[in-house]
Order: structure tokens, then C-alpha cells, then sequence
């Protein structure tokens, strides 16, 4: 060990391309493959809500039998949920937080890996138990005794082992962010100076790293009493079917904030670099996120005020408290927007599509924490309603605005904006008219989960809207496909910077190189690029402003 | 706004990246951060067990016809002998703090005969408590918890035999031990849920 070569060539070796990605640690073939396997359970579920929308058009069973209609609003739930909405993002923040950060990867790039791996794994071996009798057919919340002494068959027991996959990877992966967060950073990124993305990735991570293990624990409950012959849940025993309800909303309230913070994240980069402004009121979003998260704890009990054993003005009081950070974040947004010079590329679409239909979702759940009204619309269309304003019209349209957003530093190539513009409008005309009447339905008694219903019960105009929604929904996912084939067989290549956006993402080449960068702009404020952009401005401006600060102070 | 004045001073053009490693090292970062989500992993087991109590006041135990828990002959000794295992895992982390790998060796070695020592008595206790996990909510808590905590010292015993194995070779020195810091974190708490499991199940009646 006398001599050694501070820097070894490392041999040339060529791999296939399959080899190469299967095996791949680098945080930006991850990302891509995350957010690949998300779409394709994104298809999954959505043709599983095509199946519940059509047997739903009119009264009558015409296509399913009540089971097939549970087992498909059971797997479209959980497949949404686990497998697209919470991997999309994470797989957003897997190539674009270390990019944000000016970090060459992830902090553990092979946990990295390992995180990605078992999604997959256990996204297909909870869609298995339609190979062996029937998949899961409890709602994708498993109440109890739904999903233990109702479901004899697999299907559940693949479920709970797929979920617990898959909340593994979840756990892993939060661990992994908040490490490379904490010690990635590049010199001269603070905390404050952090992109507000990267913001709402640590709480949201924070999130899945206190909360998910939760449900593991019931997870594995449930699992016991199915196979062991334990009583957690099972009152003949001594056990207690609510206490499945208290385990898996303490899960299951963060989870709706780990799904929509990641969102609210990519809302704030693109309003700014469309409205040519900075962020209005920066550490007031950031204050107000982590009060998003902390609160989220405390609220677990509003999904079971019809149980009758939780204390109704505390949880009713707390949900109501959500609204204000929530609230301080819209005031955010709007006055980023006003006087901003706005464009309207298919980016700022979908995050103005983001804000308004997410006020909807916000303002019905306030609703739904008020317990008589909550009482009245327990298990209604209401209810179905209110989340998926909040799940497709809040995440969702997170999710497309982070794909046009950052697709052109992923591949180089900006996705067509007409085609871009029409999926837009076709998806939030069909999103509305969708989910805009299950309000109404709801509110007239229409019970969720249930495959049919009475054709005297007056329901039927608004089911066969809905429906018309729902395909034109599908409708507007054909220009999306076609965009990103066109693209890339002949997409528009537009440099590294096409948009002149603010974070450090924008600093290096489309795509990035393997560990991502050589140099650095000098970080002194949240927008580094914005800074090296108009350092001209500014090397003219510094005299005089230092005088005025001298002046002033 | 302040984050905006000291951009009016120093370099305006894209300078090589120079990074230092300050605070605590990532790994021990990443083992703190897991061990916070065993933390909330046994917090839903607590919860179970505890929300289930309460709901038998007065006839919470072990079903009929079996024996009361007794902390004797076996809950106290394997106690003792977790304990125990905690102070060697830390002189095994001084040790090689010092550079001394044979202390190292010798820590981990008795570190882990503990650990084996702490799961055969339990695998023993088991044998005699007259109930199973299908007897009723006690039974269903009771191993639940004590079983996953023993999954996790078995856990925790796989890696210290990977620690025994790399410090046989000679792996470790006292600028070099990141992983010996790690695994004696995570042995240290797996040490401390069995002290709170301990309490609960035998003291608070």
C-alpha cells in the first residue's frame, strides 16, 4: 500500500441498456423508473374506475356482481393511493430534490434502489389475488371485520403483505430523503434557501417516516388474526374491530397530507417561474407546511365520528385548524400571482387547475369535519366526492404539472404544448363533470361502495354525467400518450433551461450527467440560477443599493 | 427581503463545488432516523396492546387455566442478560473509539453470545407459559409484542455476527468504525423497547 493512484481509471465496460437500468444506483434512472411504474398502475386503477363507472351509469347490474365491484373499488383505491399517487411523487422528488439541492445523489443510493425495487414487487402481488379467488374486496380502508372474519379467501392476506412492501419502500425511502436533505446539501444552501419543493419533501417524508410504521404494526395485526388465529380485531375474543380504525387513520390522515404536500411543492416552483415573481411570503409557506404536518397528527379521529367513541369538538376543532396553514398557503399562491407576468403554457395550467379544484376538495372537507354534517354524509357520494377533489383535483394535477414541468430537464425535449393544452382542458372539463355531481348525489343519500341502485331514487341523470365524465377523463390521458411518443420520436429540444426557471435543477445540462455537476451559481438566496441569470442587473444595481441600505441603516 | 442583500457581494459566475462533511456522519444519520420509525412501529403495537387493556379492566391476564406472568425463573434473568449486553456492546465502541480491535472482537463476541442467550431463554419462556397467540386478546398482545421484539434482537444478532465477522478481518479502527456506531445504536434501543415491554407486561398490573 506504498503507492497508490489517488485516482484510478476505472475500466471501461460497456452493459446493455436493460442491465444497466435494472442495476442502475443513480437517483435520476430511479426517479424515471418510479414515475414509469406509477403511470403503469395509474392505467391500471383508472381502467378499474372505467368498470365502476360504466356498471354506475344507470340502475341495475349490467356488467359486475356485487363482489367484482367490491374487489374493483378496492384495488382502484389502493392501487391510486400506494402505487401512483405517493410513488409519482416520490419518484419527482428522487430525481429533482438532489438536483434542487446541488447534490451529486441520493445520501444511500442503493437503499435508493431497494426502495424502488419493492414497489413493483408488492404493487403486483396485491393486484395477484385476482389469480387465486378473488383479489381483496374491503375498500382499500380494510375495515375490520370487513377484511378479517368477511374475507376468508388470499386475496386479503396478499393485500396486507403487498402493503406492507410497499410501506417498507415508503420507509426507506423517507429515510433516505431526510438524510440526503439534512447532509446532501450543497455549500452556501441553507435551509432557507432551500427550494419550497424540497421543503414539502422533507415534511411529507417526515411524514411517512412517523406515520406508515403505524400502519405496518396494524398491518401485521390484521395478518395475525387472519393466519394465527390472534384476536386484535375480533370482539368474540376480547378484541376490538374500531381499534383497526384508530391504527390505520393515524396512518391515514398524514397519508393525505403526504400525497398533497409533494403536490403543493410543485405548484409553488412553477407559479413563480410563470408569473416571472418570487415566491410571495416564503418562510410563511414553509412555516405553514410544517404546521400542515405537525397538525396532521391530531386529526386522525374526524373519518370515525359515527363510531360514536371519539371525542367530537376536539377533532372537529383540529380539522378546522388545518384550514389556516392551508389557507395561508393559498394566499401565497394568489399574491405570487398578482401583477405577475403570466404565461400560460401547459405547466401553469395544470397548477392553476391544482389550486382551484384543490379550494373545492379544502372546502368540503371542512364541511366534512363539522359533525352533523359529517353525520349525515358518512359514507355517501359526498365523501367521494370531497376526496377525489383533493386526491386527482389537488395531487393529480400536482403530478401532470411536475411531468410538463420537468420533463425537458429529463429528456431535453419539451413536451408539445398544444397537445399539452388540449389534455389539460379535456382532463378538467371530464374531472368535473365526474366528480362535481357526486356532491349532489351525495348529499341526496347515494351510499358509496355500493354497485347498484334504485332507478325510482332519482339518481340516474347524475350517475350517467358522471360517467360521461369519467371517459372524457380517459379521453384526455390518448393527447398525453401521444405527446410523449411524439416527443420523443421528434420533440422540440430546448437546452437545459427552457422555462428560465430559478433552482439549481436548471443549472446543469438536459438531461444531467451522472452525479449531476461540475460547477455550481453561487447560492445566496432561494432562486440561484434567477440570481446568475441577472447577476448583470445586479453587479450594475450593487452600488446603489448598498448606498441605500448604508443610508437607510 | 434580508435573504437578498448578501447576494450583492461575492462571485457572480458558476465556481467549482468543494464539499466537507461536517456534523454527524450520513450513516448514523440514516440509522437514527430508522430506529425513529421502529420507534412509531412498536408505538402501534403499545397502542393495540394498551387500547385492548383498557377494555378488561380488572381481567386483563392470561386466559384461564393458564399461570399468572411471573418475572421468575426466566422474564428477570433474560432481562438482566439484555441489559447486560447493552454495557458490552458500549465497551466494544470505546474499544475500537481507542483503535483496540482485539477488545473489539472480544466485546461483539460476548455482545452477541448475550443476544443468542436472550432468545433462547425467551424461546424457552414460551414453551412454558401454558397459552398461545390464539388464546384470547392477552395471548394475541403478549406475543405480538414479545415477538417482534425478539425478531428484532434476532435482527440485531445477524448484524453483530456481520460486525464479528468484518472485525475478524480487521475492518475497523478508531477512525474507521461507522458501522460499529450504528449497530450499537440499534442494539441499544431494541435494549430499550424490551425494558419498556419488561415494565409493562410484568410490573403494571
Amino acid at each position: 500500500m506504498a503507492t497508490t493512484t489517488l485516482t484510478p481509471q476505472a475500466a471501461v465496460y460497456r452493459r446493455s441498456w436493460i442491465l444497466e437500468w435494472l442495476t442502475t444506483v443513480d437517483h435520476k434512472k430511479i426517479g424515471i423508473m418510479y414515475i414509469a411504474n406509477s403511470f403503469f398502475f395509474f392505467f391500471l386503477a383508472g381502467i378499474l374506475a372505467l368498470v365502476m363507472r360504466s356498471e354506475l351509469a344507470v340502475p341495475g347490474l349490467q356488467f359486475l356482481d356485487d363482489r367484482t365491484y367490491n374487489e374493483a373499488f378496492t384495488m382502484h383505491g389502493t392501487i391510486m393511493i400506494f402505487l401512483f399517487v405517493v410513488p409519482v411523487l416520490a419518484g419527482f422528488a428522487n430525481y429533482i430534490v438532489p438536483l434542487q439541492l446541488g447534490a451529486p445523489d441520493m445520501a444511500f443510493p442503493r437503499i435508493n434502489a431497494l426502495s424502488f425495487w419493492l414497489l413493483p414487487v408488492g404493487g403486483l402481488m396485491i393486484m395477484s389475488g385476482y389469480l387465486f379467488g378473488g383479489a381483496a374486496a374491503e375498500g382499500w380502508t380494510g375495515y375490520t371485520p370487513l377484511s378479517s372474519a368477511y374475507s376468508p379467501g388470499p386475496g386479503t392476506d396478499l393485500w396486507l403483505i403487498g402493503l406492507i412492501l410497499v410501506g417498507t419502500a415508503s420507509i426507506l425511502g423517507s429515510v433516505n430523503f431526510i438524510a440526503t436533505i439534512f447532509k446532501m446539501r450543497a455549500p452556501g444552501m441553507t435551509l432557507f434557501r432551500m427550494p419550497i419543493f424540497v421543503w414539502t419533501v422533507l415534511v411529507t417524508m417526515t411524514l411517512i417516516l412517523l406515520a406508515t410504521p403505524v400502519l405496518t404494526a396494524g398491518l401485521i395485526a390484521l395478518f395475525i388474526d387472519r393466519n394465527y388465529g390472534g384476536s386484535f380485531f375480533e370482539p368474540s375474543a376480547g378484541g376490538n374491530p374500531i381499534l383497526w380504525q384508530h391504527i390505520f387513520w393515524f396512518f391515514g390522515h398524514p397519508e393525505v397530507y403526504i400525497v398533497i404536500l409533494p403536490a403543493m411543492g410543485v405548484v409553488s416552483e412553477v407559479l413563480p417561474v410563470f408569473s416571472r415573481k418570487p415566491l410571495f411570503g416564503y418562510r410563511a409557506f414553509v412555516f405553514a407546511t410544517v404546521g400542515i404536518g405537525l397538525l396532521s397528527f391530531s386529526v386522525w379521529a374526524h373519518h370515525m365520528f359515527t363510531t360514536g367513541v371519539v371525542f367530537l369538538p376536539f377533532f372537529s376543532f383540529m380539522t378546522a385548524l388545518i384550514a389556516v396553514p392551508t389557507g395561508v398557503k393559498m394566499f401565497n399562491w394568489i399574491a405570487t400571482l398578482f401583477r405577475g407576468s403570466i404565461s400560460l403554457t401547459t405547466p401553469m395550467l395544470f397548477a392553476l387547475g391544482f389550486i382551484s379544484m384543490f379550494l373545492i376538495g379544502g372546502i368540503s372537507g371542512v364541511m366534512l369535519a363539522e359533525p352533523p354534517i359529517d353525520f349525515h354524509l358518512q359514507d355517501t357520494y359526498f365523501v367521494v366526492a370531497h376526496l377525489h377533489y383533493v386526491f386527482f383535483g389537488g395531487s393529480v394535477m400536482g403530478v401532470f404539472a411536475a411531468l410538463y414541468y420537468w420533463f425537458p430537464k429529463m429528456f431535453g425535449r419539451r413536451l408539445n404544448e398544444t397537445l399539452g393544452k388540449t389534455h389539460f382542458w379535456l382532463m378538467l372539463i371530464g374531472f368535473n363533470l365526474a366528480f362535481f355531481p357526486m356532491h349532489m348525489l351525495g348529499i341526496q343519500g347515494m351510499p358509496r361502495r355500493v354497485a347498484d341502485y334504485s332507478p325510482d331514487a332519482g339518481w340516474t341523470l347524475l350517475n350517467i354525467i358522471s360517467t360521461v365524465g369519467a371517459f372524457t377523463i380517459a379521453i384526455s390521458i390518448l393527447p398525453l400518450m401521444l405527446n410523449v411518443v411524439a416527443t420523443f420520436i421528434n420533440g422540440e429540444r430546448v437546452g437545459d433551461d427552457p422555462w428560465e426557471g430559478n433552482t439549481l435543477e436548471w443549472a446543469t445540462s438536459s438531461p444531467p450527467p451522472p452525479y449531476n455537476f461540475d460547477t455550481l451559481p453561487p447560492i445566496r438566496s432561494e432562486r440561484p440560477v434567477f440570481d446568475l441569470r441577472h447577476k448583470h442587473d445586479r453587479e450594475q444595481l450593487a452600488p446603489a443599493l448598498t448606498a441605500e441600505s448604508e443610508a437607510s441603516s | 427581503m434580508s435573504a437578498q442583500s448578501p447576494a450583492m457581494t461575492g462571485p457572480t459566475t458558476m465556481v467549482e463545488v468543494e464539499r466537507r462533511q461536517v456534523g454527524m456522519p450520513t450513516p448514523l444519520l440514516g440509522m437514527l432516523l430508522f430506529i425513529a420509525s421502529e420507534v412509531m412501529f412498536f408505538g402501534g403495537l403499545f397502542a393495540a396492546y394498551f387500547n385492548s387493556r383498557a377494555a378488561h379492566q380488572g381481567v386483563w391476564g392470561p386466559p384461564e387455566g393458564a399461570a399468572p406472568l411471573e418475572i421468575l425463573p426466566i422474564a428477570l434473568p433474560i432481562t438482566i442478560i439484555l441489559i447486560s449486553s447493552s454495557f458490552t456492546m458500549q465497551f466494544a465502541v470505546w474499544a475500537i473509539r481507542r483503535g483496540d480491535q482485539r477488545a473489539l472482537k472480544r466485546w461483539i463476541g460476548v455482545t452477541l453470545a448475550l443476544g443468542v442467550l436472550f432468545l433462547l431463554g425467551q424461546l424457552y419462556d414460551y414453551s412454558q407459559l401454558g397459552f398461545g397467540i390464539g388464546d384470547g386478546i392477552f395471548g394475541t398482545t403478549f406475543y405480538t409484542l414479545t415477538g417482534f421484539h425478539g425478531a428484532h434482537v434476532f435482527g440485531g444478532a445477524v448484524g453483530l455476527t456481520i460486525l464479528l465477522a468484518r472485525s475478524v478481518q480487521g475492518q475497523f479502527s478508531a477512525r474507521n468504525h461507522i458501522a460499529v456506531e450504528a449497530i450499537s445504536m440499534y442494539w441499544h434501543f431494541v435494549d430499550v423497547v424490551w425494558i419498556a415491554l419488561f415494565t409493562t407486561l410484568y410490573f403494571l398490573r
